[in-house]
């Protein structure tokens, strides 16, 4: 029961109430009763969750390894890019480490690369950085591209959503992974003259560009069906009796209802970018050595498994913790949004 | 049933000429000058160059040119230069101008093998899993069922491939270490080279097949037919296994047709792992010698195999679920 003093005091808000709530904290003279926002009402939520915050703070650690990486490189006193294992004779004539488990020691923490003999754990930080990289602005570039895409087919409907539903049918029909492998050859040579030098950029812009154009589909597709439904709801008409011009409505009313499937979109598809952008360089048509890169390293580990195993454990190990954290962040976040939702 | 393969099929030529047209756009009118990619590196000789020009047929119209390739596929053709090639012609490669068609159908055996047995295993090992923590809905298999499902969602196939044939082939000896496999030749030993690789396909699939299954049996042991036919009296395992798995059996179906695609491309990866000569490792290797016509024809076969196959799946469904079959 609110107390007719604390309501006057909290002014008119509380008075709107229904009184006799049972169990309402106004009770105790707690104003928490105050309206939250859904964002904090999701925050409040995903706190409770203790695998998503663990999540979200091996996630955390992913990223702030890969902004970090040269400075914690610096640190840790050996670089990505010096062949210890030559220089400082760790390698044995089979381009092995001569050490036990992959010469891991105090100032290799990892061990070393076989054959070019690199540090394995400054190694691992530039890989994950460069992939992590690339996959972030696939994802990002996606996203915005998608849920536009999706915006605009779901809103205009009709012949509009029906070309662009055909159109993203007909992305979706390419078999992707063949498509990057085969299609890289042509974007290449589309910079690179024959027998001209490449440039550093062109790699990685060609990996973004070929995953973007497959990419974006799937997410155009979830908002589209979104939209469909949000905009038959009467806060929709509302705005457009009112007179609200189309990029109001999308800015304004549609957007906003869409965030929770953007975000959770966005960490379902990140560390699906970053495995299929490691299985192209793994393939050979990704990044390039000497470039550190987490695929890379696979094919290195690939090469050498039989004699060199322990090499292969630290990227690999890392890969599935990065990717159970996101996936298991993804359903998290999904769950705090949407708690309608029960898996 | 005829009407809709028609409808399908008519929809698939659609997608099909579709595809080709915009690969084959791609792939030779994109490039500033794919006679210079075809003569290498040390191409100069202006004469040379318009040679190859000739005799790629360049000098057309770039419809004319797509005409004569489509063409080309189902008839055969004389290039511009006099050569024949016969009839699936997909053009000449730019690596060691031998006729494409040979290298590929060499080559496919390997990756259909892959993509069927990688299937076969993820949606026997995946379904079944589902099934049984749907059964044991909410005790410890379930969720270490679920557990493990997680996990396997999250592993790569270069990842574990290595780990497997390190333990399974060369350690404890129980598998064979992954070859091609020769079916008309040795069929036995075809198939013991392809469980590894088949198996090591899966795990990244049947993870999500798993917990598909899961939660579409639970969700059909709640529908009330299921609660009728239980109240006739009919038994529990009988009702689970007529009613509610075919009442799953078809949205799995569904998400299997999806998935076809990244099927085709976590088998070239799989080749890659197990060092097998499949389709994937025909396409890589043209991409270092930039064998376009090589790559082209590899795209275009493999989404015409993957359209086909997603119409058989297509009808799988339409057979399974009754509802289908008038739309």
């Amino acid at each position: 029961m609110t107390s007719p003093s604390q309501a006057s005091a909290d002014g008119g808000s509380l008075t709107l109430e229904p009184e006799g709530i049972p169990g309402t904290p106004g009770g105790k003279g707690t104003p928490d009763l105050a309206g939250r926002t859904p964002r904090q009402l999701a925050w409040l939520r995903f706190k409770r969750d203790k695998t998503g915050i663990a999540c979200a703070i091996v996630v955390a650690g992913f990223l702030i390894v890969a902004v970090l990486a040269p400075l914690i490189v610096k640190l840790y006193g050996q670089n990505a890019y010096d062949l210890y294992g030559q220089d400082d004779g760790l390698l044995n004539s089979y381009g092995l480490p001569i050490a036990p488990n992959g010469g891991i020691s105090s100032t290799h923490w990892f061990g070393i690369e076989p054959q070019l003999g690199r540090d394995v754990f400054a190694l691992l930080l530039y890989g994950i950085r460069n992939s992590l990289g690339i996959a972030a602005v696939v994802t990002i570039v996606s996203i915005v591209t998608g849920v536009l895409f999706g915006l605009v087919q779901g809103y205009l409907g009709g012949k509009t959503d029906y070309f662009m539903g055909r159109f993203s049918d007909f992305m979706l029909s390419f078999p992707s992974q063949l498509f990057y492998i085969a299609f890289s050859p042509v974007a290449i040579s589309l910079f690179v003259g024959v027998g001209d030098q490449e440039s550093w950029w062109v790699r990685p812009f060609v990996l973004i560009a070929l995953q973007f154009l497959l990419g974006w589909m799937s997410i155009g597709r979830l908002v589209r069906a979104q939209v469909l439904s949000l905009r038959e709801r009467e806060f929709v008409e509302a705005a457009r009796i009112s007179g609200a011009s189309s990029w109001r409505i999308i800015r304004k009313e549609l957007l906003p209802n869409l965030w929770s499937t953007i975000l959770v979109q966005s960490t379902l598809m990140l560390p699906v970018f970053v495995t299929a952008e490691a299985g192209l360089s793994f393939l050979g048509v990704g990044m390039l050595p000497p470039t550190p890169d987490w695929g890379l390293m696979f094919q290195t580990g690939a090469t050498f498994y039989s004699n060199d195993i322990t090499f292969m454990f630290f990227p690999g190990i890392a890969m599935v913790i990065f990717v159970v954290a996101f996936n298991l962040l993804g359903d998290s976040v999904r769950d705090a949004l949407d708690p309608k939702t029960l898996r | 049933m005829f009407r809709f393969l028609t409808r399908r099929v008519l929809g698939a030529i659609v997608i099909l000429f579709l595809i080709t047209a915009v690969t084959y756009f791609l792939f030779f009118v994109l490039p500033s000058d794919p006679a210079q990619l075809a003569c290498g590196k040390n191409c100069s000789n202006k004469d040379l160059v318009s040679a190859i020009h000739h005799r790629m047929g360049l000098d057309q119209p770039v419809y004319q040119q797509y005409f004569d390739y489509i063409r080309g596929i189902f008839f055969g053709r004389n290039m511009p230069d006099g050569q024949n090639c016969a009839a699936p012609c997909f053009g000449f490669s730019f690596a060691n101008d031998q006729p494409i068609w040979p290298l590929i159908s060499d080559r496919y055996p390997t990756t259909f093998s892959l993509a069927v047995g990688g299937s076969a295993a993820f949606l026997v090992i995946g379904v079944g899993l589902g099934m049984l923590s749907a059964w044991q809905q909410g005790k410890t298999f379930d969720r270490v069922a679920s557990s493990i499902s997680l996990l396997g969602n999250s592993v790569q196939i270069y990842f574990i491939g290595p780990l497997a044939i390190a333990l399974f082939a060369d350690n404890l000896g129980w598998l064979d270490h992954g070859h091609d496999p020769t079916w008309t030749s040795d069929p036995i030993g075809s198939l013991n080279g392809l469980v590894l690789p088949c198996l090591v396909m899966s795990v990244i699939f049947w993870s999500n097949y798993s917990r598909q299954t899961r939660s579409l049996m639970v969700e059909q042991m709640a529908e009330d037919h299921i609660r009728t036919a239980r109240a006739k009296g009919m038994g529990s395992k009988y009702v689970f296994y007529r009613y509610a798995l075919r009442g799953a059996a078809a949205s799995i179906i569904t998400i299997f047709g999806i998935d076809l695609g990244s099927v085709f491309g976590g088998a070239i990866i799989t080749e890659a792992t197990f060092g097998l000569h499949g389709l994937g490792n025909l396409a890589v290797n043209a991409v270092f010698s930039l064998d376009l016509p090589l790559e082209m024809a590899v795209m275009i076969f493999s989404a015409s195999a993957i359209v086909i196959f997603n119409i058989v799946v297509d009808a799988a469904y339409a057979l399974i679920d009754p509802r289908i079959r008038l739309a």
